[in-house]
């Protein structure tokens, strides 16, 4: 048990010093969702005009945009195995007394609060963009975001152990995660869509991380939410879903690794 | 406890059908330095791999530090330190931040931490660059840093799988003066593998290691004697008769190729003058050669260390299945 304790900390540990040693990754992580949210916001803004009373593209993009922060830095712990697999240093890790439920935890935690840490740029930003900030909010929003970055990075872990090269890691994650971030409602409302679009978007998991960051931030808004046979889902029952699937993704990324010669 | 601080039996290993490691047993002296010399592929990386407890046997079994590799394996992994062939630093973290990761990863008490940290940084003479991202750092001054962070938790004995592989002969020289020097200090135990065999002049004891069998285990010196002694070779204007005389007078059987005369003798700095004085034929040139664990190697093995073409396909696979 202390292994696997000290193991969760001291993998965690170097995540963050590695992120804080590379500054190039912190101004990437961020440029990409900025880029997404001035030049969709200024194109788009004048043309979609409110989507809801008193919600222009921008207040309604901006939630998505943030939970695809948290998706896009939580899969990088899956990165961060396929590239101490390739460089060696997995090995330091994987023979140091320290188990391997750690090492999935602590990458996990590593990614997660890296996240947290880009959600929380993005956050200093909202006012500049004209989008309403309120202490309640980023209260509710921190939860939401953890157990959205533990799950998302179980993901990454779990597709890692199965990859041995960075290249087979980045196809699966352009194949399958990109896709399943596109399709899960940051640019567009699930239910304003053609028939095909919102069935496979109401199937993607990620819709109900995506919608619970909206929630916290619009409230529930007719129009904007997800509705599923008449039933508008509520922020409790997403809740309630993102952490299942999280809990599941995280126990599968522990059990694969665990497996590994 | 017990003197040997490595005892391996009848330790297994297979790949599919290929035995990597066949039945293999040994042991290994406190405070000794151990070589494993054999050729790419002849199954020294997986010894070492399960002795480390990266890998499980598929029979037999061995303990380190009086510590079973399959049922004690976080305290055989606290007792030993490693270096393997190719680099397993985080080469975006500096020398310092590589070595605290190590110590917290072995739960090294903070009070010694440092003070250790700084004492192997100044041993392999990268304290002035400690603040330095590895990525910076030649390939003898990584090596270098992972020996130290190989020692930083006080292990009982230091695994070096090919440790100066890809190095230049002067760093080589250099490392092993380090290591030398440690052994004497921290009373430690080195195994390494090598495929040099410069190399393991260093070591006590060697085991010859050939298609996953050991084929010989013994002192450099005992290695080299065991083939029968110093190598006279001469030539001469009749290599025929000079032959037939050297049956004669010694009873041995010499060996003609391109044109000299060889043959073994025990005490070849004694017997050579009383050979040139005594010899019947005339002779033309002579020499004298002190066996190399090259000529171990190849008498024992009936093959160069370097020619092995099955053997590298062998690596290949084996290197495949850790990666997996």
């Amino acid at each position: 048990m202390t292994e696997i304790v000290r193991g969760t900390w001291v993998v965690a540990y170097r995540e963050l010093l590695r992120f804080v040693n590379e500054r190039s990754r912190i101004i990437s992580s961020m440029a990409f969702p900025l880029m997404f949210l001035v030049i969709f916001g200024a194109g788009f803004g004048q043309i979609i005009g409110s989507l809801a009373p008193g919600v222009d593209f921008i207040a309604f993009m901006y939630p998505g945009i943030v939970a695809q922060a948290v998706l896009t830095s939580s899969l990088f712990a899956g990165v961060s195995v396929v590239w101490d697999r390739e460089f060696g240093f997995l090995r330091e890790i994987l023979v140091a007394p320290i188990g391997r439920t750690g090492i999935v935890l602590g990458k996990a935690i590593g990614a997660t609060v890296t996240g947290l840490l880009q959600v929380v740029l993005m956050l200093i930003l909202a006012p500049i963009l004209g989008v309403e900030l309120r202490l309640d909010i980023i209260l509710e929003l921190i939860p939401i975001v953890v157990i959205l970055a533990l799950g998302l990075s179980g993901l990454g872990i779990l597709i890692a152990s199965f990859m041995t090269s960075q290249q087979g890691f980045q196809l699966v994650i352009q194949l399958l995660i990109f896709p399943l971030i596109f399709l899960a409602g940051v640019f567009f409302p699930v239910d304003n869509v053609p028939d095909w679009l919102a069935v496979i978007s109401k199937v993607n998991p990620l819709t109900y991380g995506v919608d619970a960051i909206r929630q916290i931030f619009l409230g529930t808004l007719p129009g904007i939410g997800v509705t599923i046979s008449g039933h508008t889902v509520t922020l409790v029952e997403e809740v309630a879903i993102i952490s299942g699937l999280s809990v599941l993704l995280l126990g599968s990324a522990v059990v694969a690794f665990n497996r590994r010669d | 406890m017990s003197e040997n601080v490595i005892e391996v039996r009848t330790l297994r290993r297979e790949f599919g059908k290929l035995v990597a490691v066949n039945d293999v047993s040994f042991e290994v002296g406190r405070g000794e330095v151990f070589g494993f010399l054999g050729p790419n592929g002849a199954g020294k990386t997986t010894t070492i791999n399960m002795l480390c407890t990266l890998l499980k046997p598929s029979g037999g079994g061995a303990t380190v530090n009086g510590f079973d590799v399959e049922r004690q394996r976080s305290e055989v992994r606290r007792s030993i330190g490693l270096v393997f062939q190719q680099t397993t630093l985080d080469e975006y973290l500096t020398a310092e931040q590589n070595l605290r990761f190590h110590a917290y990863a072995y739960a090294v008490p903070a009070d010694v931490r440092e003070p250790r940290i700084r004492e192997l940084l100044t041993m392999v003479e990268l304290w002035d660059r400690r603040r330095g991202s590895v990525r910076t750092f030649s390939g003898g001054m990584k090596r270098r840093l992972e020996i130290a962070r190989g020692l930083l938790h006080h292990p009982k004995v230091l695994f070096l799988d090919e440790p100066t592989l890809g190095l230049d002969p002067q760093t080589r020289r250099h490392i092993w003066d380090y290591l030398l020097r440690l052994r004497e200090a921290e009373n430690l135990t080195i195994f390494l593998t090598t495929q040099y065999l410069d190399e393991a002049e260093f070591a006590n004891r060697i085991a010859i290691i050939d298609r996953g069998e050991i084929v010989a285990l013994d002192t450099p010196d005992g290695l080299k004697r065991s083939i029968g002694g110093d190598l006279i070779t001469f030539s001469t204007p009749n290599p025929e008769a000079g032959l037939a005389a050297v049956k004669e007078r010694y009873r041995i059987e010499p060996t003609l190729r391109d044109g000299t005369i060889r043959f073994h003798v025990d005490g070849g700095d004694a017997f050579l003058p009383e050979f040139v004085r005594t010899f019947p034929q005339p002779i033309e040139t002579v020499s004298l050669s002190r066996p190399s664990l090259d000529d171990v190697f190849l008498t024992l093995t009936g093959h160069e260390i370097r020619d092995s073409e099955l053997d590298a396909r062998q690596m290949l696979l084996q290197s495949g299945r850790w990666h997996r």
